[in-house]
């Protein structure tokens, strides 16, 4: 699948953005954010700006972005609208979090820290689910692909937790601990991911895309419709060399695994606070970095049935 | 509005397309894009038609554009039993189309009355994902209207009382040379399309990812060994020497020599 810039900086930044208001919501709940100084207000307030900073990305990748409004109405049916609306409905108790937070005196915050915090998982489930859900990309359709959206967006919004606390002197070791078991939770996850898509092939291909080859004959492209690329092949028949897809999955087990788990356990051993927020900055770095490769790799290493009739033999 | 109709009415409207006899000539293909650039879902834009250069609609040099049709040709099996099978692709107007049931907007709906999968330009995004969702490679991006397009089935043919009645089938029924393709009801297991496919062994393509699809292929019939009545393949090039008797191998034999010498 050809990786679009805007959709993988979309849930990226979304991704992290949503993991954030989901941890300051549960944090809030247990107290484990503190309500004396300014990191709750920088933490729910940047968790909003991620989200509205990736949701207008996500526009770039439509062909007429002034009608996205319409995009709310298929709930019944399409995850895509359904993540719509609950990114949508997601900033209705997240402002209501955030105002209380901010004006404990005039606004209540009461259950909306955690009402914000269910309604950001629900969307990036939705986020996984549009990819989970089509069967055309056999790697896609695969139940590690919704655990992976949520994980990775666990990972980055505690990274950026973790380095507001640290900035506003808050920092608790526990933090540290939380990142180190996101991270190896997503190391688990896409590990178990990488090894799944490289199991058997599916019983799709040019045999079963023509029906020719049911009696086990080999079925090849002889010649193409046409001789320049189309729609289709650019979309999705993008490819990538094995080659480079083992030495960037290399570097995602690196930045999104080994340098935040690395960092992490500096940061509860270190009592420096320049060293704190040294670590922590770098550690969300990483986990942006190693998101974005992670999501880019996600499109690239993707094959659609589709290329079956485009001379791949089996998708 | 993208839920799949809850009360179909029973009527499949769809192609049947025959493997056997179809020759490659992509006549379906041109003609669908003539009829289509000024129908339902038109203009079926191009880019790079006339030099490589034209870098606004497109990402590299080279033609494309929107076409609803295309024609692949395969080579099925090896060695001398192998052969060349021409293959016609295009919408197949699924029962289960997921390009429906995914699209966010409402835009891409599957007719009530009679299962043809359309899209509402006005209503489109461009967002893409119907063309993810679909197996076959039907839908196709348009860069210069930013909105997806598709086989209309030419909806704007088919019912149109000004055309002869002989002229109410798609484009491409009605411009193959060969007869390959032919136009019907495949909900009513007595019109003729549906004949064809029982008595043919019309098959659906990637059964598997159960999409249902409307539109059937017949398969190539089995190949006719018409050598087997001379035990050995005839080879042209010792066909004198093993014809001695024949008229005229006696003159070939006198201009070989002649020409010899």
């Amino acid at each position: 699948m050809h990786p679009a810039l805007s959709v993988i900086i979309f849930t990226t930044a979304s991704g992290a953005g949503y993991g954030l208001l989901a941890l300051s919501g549960l944090f809030a709940a247990v107290d484990w954010l503190p309500r004396d100084g300014s990191a709750g207000g920088w933490a729910i307030g940047g968790a909003l700006v991620l989200v509205t900073g990736g949701l207008l990305a996500s526009t770039a990748h439509l062909g007429r972005p002034e009608r996205a409004w319409r995009a709310l109405s298929q709930w019944r049916t399409s995850w895509l609208s359904r993540e719509g609306l609950l990114a949508l409905a997601t900033y209705g108790p997240a402002l209501v979090f955030l105002a209380g937070w901010l004006r404990p005196e005039a606004v209540s915050w009461g259950p909306w820290g955690l009402l914000a915090a269910a309604a950001a998982l629900l969307t990036v489930y939705a986020t996984g689910k549009i990819y989970a859900t089509l069967k055309p990309i056999p790697a896609w359709n695969n139940g590690l692909v919704v655990p992976g959206y949520l994980v990775l967006g666990g990972l980055g919004g505690m990274q950026i937790l973790s380095l507001i606390m640290a900035a506003t002197d808050q920092y608790h070791e526990r933090f540290g601990w939380i990142v180190l078991l996101f991270a190896t939770c997503a190391a688990l996850v896409k590990h178990g991911y990488w090894r799944d898509i490289a199991r058997a092939p599916s019983e799709t291909g040019s045999a079963t895309a023509t029906g020719l080859g049911t009696g086990g004959e080999r079925v090849r492209l002889l010649d193409a419709p046409h001789t320049t690329d189309n729609f289709v092949m650019r979309e999705m028949g993008y490819r990538i060399a094995r080659r480079h897809a083992t030495r960037l999955r290399q570097i995602c087990t690196s930045t999104l695994f080994a340098v935040p788990a690395m960092l992490a356990l500096v940061s509860t051993l270190t009592d420096n606070w320049f060293g704190l927020v040294v670590a922590t900055a770098l550690g969300t770095a990483s986990v942006a970095i190693g998101t974005l490769i992670e999501r880019w790799l996600f499109f690239a290493e993707a094959r659609h049935v589709v290329t079956a009739y485009y001379g791949t033999e089996t998708v | 509005m993208t839920a799949l109709p809850d009360s179909p009415s029973g009527r499949k409207l769809g192609l049947v397309i025959d493997l056997d006899i179809c020759v490659g000539c992509h006549a379906c293909a041109v003609n669908c894009k003539e009829w289509n650039f000024a129908g339902h879902s038109g203009p079926l834009t191009d880019w790079n038609s006339f030099s490589g250069t034209e870098t606004r609609d497109g990402e590299d040099a080279g033609a494309w554009g929107v076409w609803f049709n295309r024609v692949h040709t395969f080579e099925v099996g090896d060695g001398p039993d192998s052969r060349t099978v021409h293959f016609p692709r295009s919408c197949l107007h699924c029962e289960d189309a997921a390009c429906v049931t995914v699209c966010p907007t409402g835009a891409s709906y599957k007719r009530e009355e009679d299962g043809i999968v359309l899209v509402n330009a006005d209503n489109c995004i461009g967002c893409k994902l119907c063309s993810w969702a679909c197996p076959y490679g039907a839908r196709e991006y348009d860069h210069t209207d930013g909105v997806m397009k598709k086989c209309t089935l030419c909806i704007d043919r088919i019912y149109n009382e000004n055309l002869e009645e002989v002229d109410r089938v798609p484009a491409c029924v009605s411009t193959c040379p060969a007869g390959a393709r032919h136009f019907g009801d495949l909900g009513d297991p007595d019109s003729a399309v549906s004949v064809l496919v029982s008595e043919r062994a019309g098959y659906d393509l990637m059964p598997e990812l159960g999409y249902r699809p409307t539109n059937k292929y017949l398969p190539p019939r089995p190949r006719r060994d018409c050598a087997d009545s001379e035990e050995v393949p005839v080879s042209l090039a010792d066909l004198a020497e093993r014809d001695d008797q024949a008229i005229g191998s006696g003159l070939l034999r006198w201009v070989d020599a002649v020409l010899s010498r």
